[in-house]
């Protein structure tokens, strides 16, 4: 018991341990990401309005008081509406990313691994998506299936596996062949056990650094193509949708589309500092994004 | 001459001294043999012969010493047993493996599988790649139980703490938390061995266990194998290139060289009497403290490339003894004198004259 305690306790003292050493820019994105989560969460606190709410006797009123990112042609507050975008676009970029990271890293790990026909086929299916530019073959896929969210996703979840199965099949030819792989197939453990429990947690570092800047990506992926008019329908408080509605208007009422433009860059900035920290902290320096 | 006394005088003693040494001759019964046995290696058409026709019996409970230099075969031969080579490249052109009763080479995947680790286990030659660097050490160690369902989760703390003590890990309750990068090499080398014994195999191959740790550890981690050996009268297989580890620990000794055995006997009557001049050579360019000081001897000239293949002794090039029908006449293992193996065409005049 006592020692059930004791390690509790260097669990304590070792989740402390771990913080004080992460780099600052860990720490800086870390609390911007958490603070922009909350913000998300606790959106009806802290506005007044609703995101869809029009009050059409105050629109394009400039940031005051009352409303400090101002409001839009249909006099929705534009703060109210940034806030419930981070309902959006974080979740959105959250599914686009760690999703295909999972299949990714498995296929990648698991063709790396068996080596062989296995590993051909997979480098054939990857040199083919990888010869398209990613933003095209979304939006022909978008453009083929219909505009909307889901189908999004589906474009997404369909190519940006490559990538990780790239990075997870690099990392594992290095991997396979170190002793401990060896020393675990010499302990009679079967395949499955030693790619899912022994060797592919020793290759998501990298994986898990660009997925930050992926992260990054997607959530811009989405408001590039509700800009374009190939995401969300135009009702929904999607930062790139905003922007899109405010170009109209951009020299009477530059907050339309600059704040939520902002929220975006402030995201983006939260995240890649987060990925530049943990490149740090994993010893994965190769893969800084600043 | 005075030379090979010397390292007669100095090899006696140890080999009689230790208990499996006296007790063990009685009963001989191979637990492995391997019979005729070449691996190849083969990549963009070029062959490597790593093992060549190896024979070797491994009795139940001895130690057997592998020695030769690198590229001799050594861990390939090792590797073989297990199944372990990558095929491509590696290719077994002939032979057998029988252990238990079962032709290792003739077993499917899921066989072997159930073979190593249960049944024949093997430690690497670097301890500090051979864990796994994420997980807790007490993990790794009865991971191999656990997977068998032979220990429950609960218990399995309490296993790996009992092994770690059994290694002679200082207040292993605290260390059995701990992870791979927070030990020293020796450490980590027990805490190999305690995942090597874990399942209480019935033979040990040690891959140079000793190589990557320095001299002080060294001598703990042999004599922890040995004492271990002895508790639980395993057979052990001991890699190593180094001839004082060999004289040190073995019973028998296998010198291999270019892939080939070259000779095989008791360890004394090797360090005392060696029948194969490459034996000669090891033996001669062992560092001697109590000598004058004088330049090292070695054995000049380069171990042969092992893609071409000659009929005659491959260590005629390098060899000071050398003989016309060295080079031509197929060269096998036989016995010279009871018990003890050469491969040199002249090893009788080895016997009898203590020289060439």
């Amino acid at each position: 018991m006592s020692s059930e305690e004791a390690s509790q306790g260097n669990l304590v003292r070792h989740m402390g341990g771990e913080l004080y050493r992460w780099p600052m820019t860990l720490k800086i994105g870390s609390a911007i990401l958490v603070a922009i989560v909350l913000a998300g969460l606790f959106a009806p606190v802290l506005t007044p309005y609703g995101p869809f709410t029009q009050d059409l006797s105050n629109t394009l009123l400039a940031p005051s008081p009352a409303h400090p990112f101002g409001t839009d042609n249909f006099g929705r507050d534009v703060l109210t509406r940034v806030l419930y975008g981070i309902r959006i676009n974080l979740p959105f970029g959250f599914f686009t990313t760690y999703v295909p990271l999972v299949y990714g890293i498995i296929l990648g790990a698991l063709a790396s691994y068996w080596g062989g026909w296995c590993d051909s086929l997979l480098m054939r299916v990857l040199d083919v998506t990888i010869a398209f530019p990613f933003l095209i073959l979304i939006i022909v896929i978008v453009a083929t299936l219909g505009p909307g969210i889901q189908n999004i996703y589906l474009a997404i979840f369909l190519t940006a596996w490559t990538m990780y199965a790239r990075l997870a099949r690099a990392e594992m030819l290095v991997e396979r062949n170190k002793d401990y792989i060896l020393a675990a197939r010499n302990l009679g453990y079967g395949p499955g056990r030693i790619v899912f429990r022994h060797a592919i947690p020793n290759v998501v570092n990298s994986s898990i650094v660009f997925s930050m800047s992926d992260f990054v990506l997607n959530i811009l992926l989405l408001s590039g193509l509700s800009f374009l008019g190939l995401g969300v329908a135009p009702p929904t408080p999607e930062w790139g949708a905003m922007i899109a509605e405010g170009r109209d208007f951009m020299l009477e009422a530059w907050w339309i589309s600059t704040l939520p433009g902002l929220a975006l860059v402030g995201t983006g900035t939260a995240l890649c500092l987060i990925g530049d920290g943990l490149a740090q902290r994993l010893g994965e320096r190769r893969y800084a994004l600043i | 001459m005075g030379l090979r006394n010397d390292l007669a005088s100095a090899a006696m003693p140890l080999s009689s001294a230790g208990t499996y040494h006296s007790g063990r001759t009685t009963a001989e019964v191979p637990i492995l043999e391997i019979e005729n046995l070449t691996v190849e290696f083969r990549q963009r058409g070029r062959t490597v012969r790593a093992v060549n026709e190896v024979s070797l019996s491994v009795f139940k409970g001895e130690t057997l010493g592998i020695v030769g230099e690198s590229g001799s075969g050594k861990s390939v031969l090792c590797r073989t047993i297990l199944r372990l080579l990558p095929s491509p490249p590696a290719f077994i052109q002939s032979g057998e493996i029988h252990f238990a009763g079962r032709n290792l080479l003739s077993l499917t995947e899921g066989e072997i599988q159930s073979v190593r680790g249960a049944e024949i286990a093997m430690i690497f030659q670097n301890p500090m790649n051979a864990l796994n660097p994420i997980w807790p050490i007490g993990d790794q160690i009865t991971e191999g139980e656990r997977v068998l369902g032979r220990l429950r989760s609960s218990d399995a703390r309490q296993r790996a703490t009992e092994l770690l003590r059994r290694v002679g890990i200082p207040s292993p309750e605290l260390r059995v938390d701990e992870y791979p990068h927070q030990w020293s090499g020796g450490m980590v080398q027990r805490a190999v061995i305690a995942m090597a014994i874990a399942r209480e195999p019935k033979l040990i191959l040690a891959d140079e266990p000793t190589t990557a740790l320095d001299v002080t550890i060294q001598d703990q981690i042999l004599a922890l194998l040995m004492e271990l050996q002895e508790a639980t009268s395993t057979t052990l297989i001991l890699v190593s290139h180094d001839m004082a580890v060999v004289a040190e620990t073995c019973d028998r000794v296998a010198v291999m060289y270019a892939g080939r055995i070259v000779e095989l006997a008791r360890t004394a009557d090797v360090f005392s009497q060696p029948c194969h001049p490459y034996s000669l050579g090891l033996l001669q360019s062992i560092p001697r403290i109590d000598a004058e000081a004088q330049s090292l001897i070695s054995i000049s000239g380069q171990p042969p490339d092992l893609a071409g293949f000659s009929p005659g002794c491959s260590f005629a090039p390098r060899c000071k003894f050398v003989a016309p029908e060295c080079r031509n006449s197929k060269i096998t293992l036989r016995e010279v004198k009871p018990g003890h193996f050469s491969a040199c065409l002249k090893a009788e005049n080895m016997v009898e004259g203590g020289r060439l």
